[in-house]
């Protein structure tokens, strides 16, 4: 492989991992604050997945860049503006309906990718995926099951995952906008085709929320960044509490 | 009436003590049930309550191997508050019920997770400490005369060890590491130690419910007993960890063969179990806002399970 695409390759790692990541971290921040033990330990399930496969993922990348960094240097010692997840999963768990939609808003996506992944020209990726991808079926199973409870539950239910899903559905569509890397990785046969997915996961997602009696937000302007390392605002309180360690105290060993 | 209860009690002590396990159907007296509700709700609560502290590190752990592994703790200790739920539920009283008396103040849980968990390695020394002083309680429980939660305790045992050996390995990566770490884990066994001890309870001459207790095998051990059985096994540990135990009174006494140790604070002890520890009243308002939080979840739930049911009866006719 040449150089420029060891490189790429690092950079769509990064891009892997830091969607589970983020999430993973938001999910983590909710254990011993959920509204039933069931669901605690369900949220908890899902961050520890994907704090699973971020190992994986940056482990390899570790192994691409060979400069001696390791998977907690990639994940904690990065600048905000390096970290490259999508604006939709750093979204604050304002409330369970929050949670509850930005995950089912993810998961689709995610199954749909690593559906892809697990057909990758890179070996690597493909055994991530295909681990990967019985973990998420799980997830969006429970998302999705959640997504119609709370939908069609009581009023105040309802409304509240209205507003949730009001809030989230401007993030979605920057999940299938390819950056540069994902463009080349996908050319290469390594990465995913992603607007090609963009179609089958409205038409999904769409789907499960007309059954759950829930509007699909009309006449959204969708918002992109994240990918890029343009975050919102709540990226940085999100590392600040991810990195501390590290930062406060450098080069040990824990 | 009177009499055939008497009987019925000698009849149940019997069983008891030819060391058979009462079973929920079983007859029992009111008294042995009401008190295997306190014992058993009060420590599913512990376990609940007890995710706070180690909670409060999730987002900051130092890397992403100990983030899982801290994970994965949090939600065991969910695991445990659901079959030790689920093992008083067995006594007649509800989940509800319990997590109502747990949030209005009238149920305790362990004093221990009042105290605040400051700093990384405060979740070694949790580990370590806490999970070790509550596995010598609940290896003695394993073999306790009511059943389900005897069963429970067996399941329970085996991932507490785990997470002691765990919190005793962040210990030691710590005090293997920078002069700067190794202070990190001294100041959290400084902060840890005697209120581990204080876990085992009042001393035996202030604990009136333990010769109740001993009769129908809720205890085989008295608290000074099982207090002394974890120092003993404690500061060997920390010797090897190269760790002071915060007690100048702390003594290998040849004659008795066992650690001397110094005077515990019992007016902080009382203290904190009154509710007036640094974070008694934060863990309560916590519980109480994943409840009150949780509520309009919980009720959607409910009603799209009835909804869904109906459906299903209207489709069968």
């Amino acid at each position: 492989m040449s150089d420029i695409n060891k490189e790429a390759l690092y950079d769509y790692l990064l891009l892997l991992g830091d969607n589970s990541m983020i999430l993973g971290q938001r999910l983590g921040e909710l254990c011993g604050h959920g509204p039933e033990l069931e669901t605690d330990i369900a949220l908890t399930n899902i961050s520890l997945d994907l704090f699973g496969q971020v190992r994986n993922y940056f482990q390899y990348a570790a192994e691409v860049v060979a400069d001696g960094r390791t998977e907690d240097d990639i994940a904690m010692l990065r600048k905000e503006h390096e970290y490259k997840s999508s604006l939709l999963v750093e979204q604050p768990n304002t409330d369970f309906a929050y949670v509850i939609v930005r995950q089912n808003f993810f998961d689709h996506y995610h199954y749909m990718l690593l559906s892809k992944l697990v057909d990758s020209k890179d070996e690597q990726i493909v055994a991530v995926a295909k681990k990967s991808i019985k973990e998420v079926e799980y997830h969006l199973d429970f998302s999705s099951t959640w997504v119609k409870r709370l939908g069609d539950g009581t009023e105040e239910s309802r409304q509240r995952m209205q507003d949730a899903v009001n809030e989230l559905y401007r993030f979605t569509r920057e999940l299938f906008k390819p950056t540069e890397t994902e463009e080349r990785m996908a050319n290469l046969g390594i990465g995913a085709d992603l607007p090609s997915m963009e179609e089958d996961y409205y038409k999904q997602l769409h789907a499960l929320l007309e059954e759950a009696t829930l509007e699909v937000p009309q006449g959204e302007v969708f918002q992109y960044g994240g990918k890029e390392g343009r975050h919102s605002e709540y990226m940085g309180y999100i590392l600040t509490d991810f990195q501390f360690m590290q930062r406060a105290y450098p080069n040990m060993k824990w | 009436m009177e009499k055939n209860i008497k009987d019925l009690e000698a009849e149940f002590q019997k069983r008891i003590d030819n060391g058979e396990n009462i079973e929920a159907k079983d007859w029992m007296p009111e008294k042995y049930r009401k008190t295997h509700i306190r014992q058993i709700s009060q420590h599913a609560h512990s376990e609940v309550v007890g995710m706070l502290p180690e909670g409060n590190w999730i987002s900051r752990a130092p890397s992403l191997r100990r983030k899982v592994a801290l994970l994965a703790k949090v939600q065991d200790e969910a695991g445990h508050g659901l079959y030790l739920y689920s093992a008083a539920e067995t006594l007649g009283i509800s989940r509800e019920e319990m997590i109502e008396q747990l949030n209005n103040g009238t149920a305790k849980y362990s004093s221990i997770f009042n105290y605040p968990s400051l700093t990384w390695a405060d979740m070694g020394a949790i580990g370590w400490l806490v999970d070790g002083a509550a596995i010598i309680n609940q290896v003695m429980l394993t073999k306790t005369s009511y059943g389900p939660y005897a069963r429970a305790m067996v399941r329970i045992c085996k991932e507490e060890s785990f997470h002691q050996r765990q919190g005793y390995e962040i210990m030691l990566t710590l005090c293997n590491g920078t002069e700067e770490q190794k202070a990190m884990a001294q100041d959290a066994l400084n902060r840890w130690w005697w209120p581990s001890l204080m876990m085992f309870g009042p001393r035996d001459e202030e604990s009136p419910n333990t010769e109740q207790s001993m009769k129908w095998k809720i205890k085989r051990k008295s608290n000074d007993e099982l207090r002394q059985q974890f120092i003993d096994q404690t500061v060997p540990q920390a010797d090897i960890l190269g760790l002071t135990v915060p007690d100048k009174d702390l003594k290998w006494n040849e004659d008795r063969g066992h650690y001397d140790f110094g005077e515990i604070d019992w007016e902080e002890f009382w203290n904190v179990v009154k509710g007036n520890g640094l974070c008694n009243r934060k863990r309560l308002k916590d519980r109480n806002a994943a409840w009150d939080n949780g509520k309009w979840v919980r009720d959607a739930a409910t009603a799209y399970a009835e909804r869904q049911a109906e459906k299903r009866v209207s489709k069968a006719s």
